[in-house]
């Protein structure tokens, strides 16, 4: 039986990461995949993928709308199957980096599920059929999540879908109903709208992107309704029956009323996910997640002895940076190393068009917590680097407290927030103040220019608007 | 070549400590500019250069213990530095050779903090920083200012040292001189201090000192003197009134039940206060003797620090120098400090009469924060009694 320091089950960013810093730490780590690649949902059917099919269709909308307007005419024709197979390979390489890095670093990849038997036992039924044992003195559980489900609704892979199977379909729809308005379902509509899907969100709260700023959510589903999205806030779906070509589902006012039918040829269904810890054998260690599924850990140690847990599985946001940034500290911790994570300073980026991404506090949340802060705005209009692109649409806000001028939260809506939000992350773990960012140099012309005046505006002296 | 001398530490400190040297052998320095930091247990202070010239070497390395006297390091006068400034090997008899510390860098402030502390004249090096890795946010820089803002605005310090007219001698305090000087300052800004008067009729002590002198310095080897006979009588009073052997402490009172009274002892290098422990076990010879064995140290200059710090109490006794009336200042931390001063024969009314009567004024200053005013009147009435009626301490009532 082979023994290790750490065997980490799930190969995603939180189980790639977690064997990477364990490798660089000389500890003796195995990794195991179920997915025949590494990388998990980000990688494989999640973030990049998904990525490559928003740059795709990005381009697709901008050939067909925006290029007339700088002089380039063009009549661009879609070839669904290429850009789904240039998807693909981006996949597949990005896959095979990251077996050059367990390689690189030592870390033993293998095939198979991954299931604890007992304390520091995992076994993995492997993908030949056979059941190899492994002694770890650590289990780092790092399985993930899925997409959850909804009653009254079945994913058949087909006509009614999920993240996964929006990433591959084989034509683009004409008609298509994205149930819940979270990341997933806008990014996700966004592609199939770019590529010419009629495209209607149905989400059950009374906003888009819960956790979003709410000024900020308000004027991110104005522009995406100009684009040609349409929302039914306030709705829910009870039920849906899938016929050869259709769906027709039936939809109720959240708040109670009559029910309607909407039909369209396809469906997403993006209401969230959930951790995913089916068949890990928990139960031989005496572990129970919670009622949604998750595991309760102090500072990523389970309450079972030796096994810890990271990424979607435990409390806090499901993004792969999180679950990053979880694995480093979890593996610096069990080598007996400080590491730690700011929950508050983890980013979220919606890569639509305009993207959206934020850090730290909302002003819903600032008020929740009854702290005085101040706020700076800046339209995009007002910025030269948008007016040249025509990219006027967004805006930059950023909150700080009212006493002591410390960055609380910053909210960007417009080209390449996510590029941008980067810099007021440091500036925040950094504990900037809002004057800080106003007086560091920022480079001309360009979009970060926009969160500068914006923090200027925080104490009064916005410049350019 | 001039030796760079570690200069009088004081009164009562006989070492100090090489804190920093502030240059390095082969730079140029100017005369009075700060060569070394030394510290001793209660102050620190800088040794300028005496003279132009270039650092040679230092003898005593950072970390090393000297005495007054001893050399520092050697200064190469009227010399010019040798650009650049290549450290030569420490020319350090015995003493092991160290590499010199690079100078502390400056803090790194947030630009904002930067701007707060550049307009509002703080300095970035005493801002405590609570940023990542100690750094100074803004918020760090607007709580200094606050906090200054908050405390009495500092002296206002000459830019430059005022030019010396043709009848005026510039000396430099000594370190005793600065330090009583700061520390009485410290006092005056921290307690509510006021001083409340009485009187006493020193009759009785005196007709007892006549009885008994001879018979006392006979059997005990000391003079009987007054100043037991106070120390007593202010013992008896701080236990009746004890706020005024109380100290503050943050937001709590400490009442100190041990009685260690500090006795202000002149001396041609200044005013030192030594202590007598533990007093209220001592009889009235021990009290005599222990103020003899301290005064005659002090006189000799050998006094030790232990010999000047926890005090409970003071007493200071003007009147030696003729004084009739004092508001004395306290001894921080102490509550309070009593003034003796001359016996001077006076008219006073006794039951009717007008009669001559040895008598003393008695100044009692205390920290309002911590003793009434009733607490007060009533230690000096204490005091009054027990000196008018000595039996009253033999009865401690």
């Amino acid at each position: 039986m082979s023994q290790y320091d750490v065997v980490i089950i799930g190969g995603g960013p939180g189980g790639y990461n977690a064997a990477i810093r364990a490798g660089q730490l000389g500890l003796k780590a195995a990794i195991v995949e179920m997915r025949d690649t590494l990388g998990g949902t980000c990688l494989n059917v999640g973030c990049m993928p998904s990525k490559a099919l928003l740059h795709a269709s990005e381009l697709f909308e901008s050939a067909n709308r925006e290029f007339e307007h700088l002089g380039i005419e063009v009549t661009p024709r879609l070839n669904l199957s290429k850009m789904m197979a240039q998807k693909d390979e981006s996949v597949v390489a990005l896959t095979k980096g990251v077996d050059f890095l367990m390689k690189k670093n030592k870390v033993e990849r293998l095939l198979g599920r991954g299931r604890i038997a007992g304390p520091s036992r995992v076994e993995v039924d492997g993908a030949d059929g056979k059941t190899l044992t492994l002694e770890a003195r650590n289990i780092v559980i790092a399985t993930g999540s899925e997409p959850s489900g909804l009653p009254g609704l079945k994913v058949d892979g087909d006509r009614i879908v999920d993240s996964t199977g929006a990433l591959a379909l084989s034509e683009v729809p004409k008609t298509l109903v994205v149930i819940g308005a979270g990341i997933i379902g806008l990014e996700l509509g966004s592609v199939w709208r770019r590529l010419g899907a009629e495209v209607t969100v149905v989400e059950y709260l009374d906003r888009i992107c819960p956790g979003m700023d709410a000024e900020v959510a308000k004027a991110f589903q104005r522009i995406l309704a100009k684009q040609g999205v349409n929302f039914r806030l306030g709705s829910k779906v009870t039920g849906a029956k899938a016929g050869k070509s259709r769906v027709d589902l039936t939809v109720e006012p959240a708040a109670g009323g009559a029910a309607e039918t909407l039909t369209a040829d396809r469906v997403l269904l993006a209401v969230g996910r959930r951790p995913y810890t089916a068949g890990l054998g928990l139960e031989t260690v005496g572990l129970v997640p919670d009622a949604r599924g998750f595991l309760e850990t102090d500072h990523f140690r389970t309450a079972a002895a030796g096994v810890w847990a990271i990424g979607d599985v435990i409390h806090g946001p499901m993004l792969a940076h999180k679950a990053e940034e979880d694995a480093v500290a979890c593996i610096e911790l069990i080598a007996g190393k400080a590491g730690h994570v700011d929950y508050n300073l983890v980013p979220s980026v919606v890569y639509t068009t305009p993207e959206v991404a934020w850090v730290g506090r909302s002003e819903e949340q600032l008020k929740a917590e009854g702290r005085a802060y101040k706020a700076g705005k800046f339209p995009f209009a007002a910025n030269s680097r948008a007016k040249i692109n025509h990219e006027t649409d967004g805006l930059v806000k950023v909150l700080a407290d009212a006493v002591t001028d410390e960055v609380l939260g910053v909210h960007i809506l417009g080209p390449q927030a996510g590029e941008m939000i980067g810099e007021y992350c440091v500036a925040m773990a950094f504990r900037a103040a809002s004057e800080d960012i106003a007086r560091i140099c920022h480079p001309h012309p360009t979009r970060s220019e926009a969160g500068r005046q914006a923090a200027m505006g925080v104490e009064g002296w916005t410049m350019q608007a | 070549m001039a030796d760079i001398m570690t200069p009088a530490l004081g009164e009562s400190v006989s070492e100090a400590t090489v804190a920093r040297w502030a240059k390095k052998p082969g730079e140029a320095v100017r005369k009075d500019e700060i060569l070394v930091e030394l510290e001793t247990d209660k102050v620190s202070l800088e040794v300028a250069a005496p003279a132009d010239g270039v650092l040679e070497s230092i003898s005593a390395e950072e970390g090393a213990t000297v005495e007054p006297g001893a050399v520092l390091g050697h200064l190469k006068e009227g010399a010019v530095a040798v650009a650049p400034a290549v450290a030569p090997a420490p020319a350090a008899a015995g003493a092991a050779p160290k590499a010199a510390q690079p100078a502390p860098a400056a803090p790194v402030l947030a630009p904002s903090a930067q701007r707060i502390a550049t307009e509002g004249g703080l300095d970035p090096a005493a801002i405590p920083g609570t940023g990542k890795d100690g750094r100074v946010t803004k918020a760090d820089a607007l709580a200094a200012l606050e906090a200054r803002a908050a405390a009495p605005p500092p002296a206002p310090v000459p830019a430059a040292p005022r030019e010396a007219h043709a009848r005026e001698e510039r000396v430099r305090m000594t370190r005793l001189r600065q330090t009583i000087a700061r520390r009485l300052k410290e006092a005056q800004q921290t307690a509510a201090m006021l001083t409340t008067f009485n009187e006493v009729d020193m009759s009785a002590i005196m007709a007892l000192r006549n009885t008994y002198k001879d018979a006392f310095e006979k059997t005990h080897g000391v003079k009987m003197g007054f100043m037991g006979f106070f120390v007593r009588a202010c013992i008896h009073a701080l236990k009746a009134v004890p706020e005024v052997n109380a100290e503050i402490d943050g937001q709590d009172l400490i009442y100190k039940n041990h009685y260690d009274i500090g006795v202000a002892v002149g001396t041609d290098r200044g005013l030192v206060v030594p202590v007598v422990r533990d007093a209220d076990a001592l009889s009235l010879a021990g009290v005599e003797k222990a103020i003899g064995a301290l005064g005659k140290k002090a006189r000799d200059g050998a006094l030790a620090l232990d010999d000047l710090q926890g005090g409970t109490f003071t007493i200071s006794n003007g009147g030696v120098y003729g004084s009739l009336m004092s508001t004395p200042i306290l001894n921080a931390p102490q509550s309070g400090i009593l003034g003796m001063h001359k016996i001077q024969e006076r008219p006073v009314a006794v039951n009717g009469q007008v009669v001559i009567r040895p008598m003393m004024y008695l100044a009692l200053s205390y920290d309002h924060r911590v003793v009434d005013g009733q607490g007060a009147v009533t230690f000096l009435v204490r005091v009054k009694e027990a000196i008018e009626d000595p039996q009253r301490l033999l009865l401690d009532i």
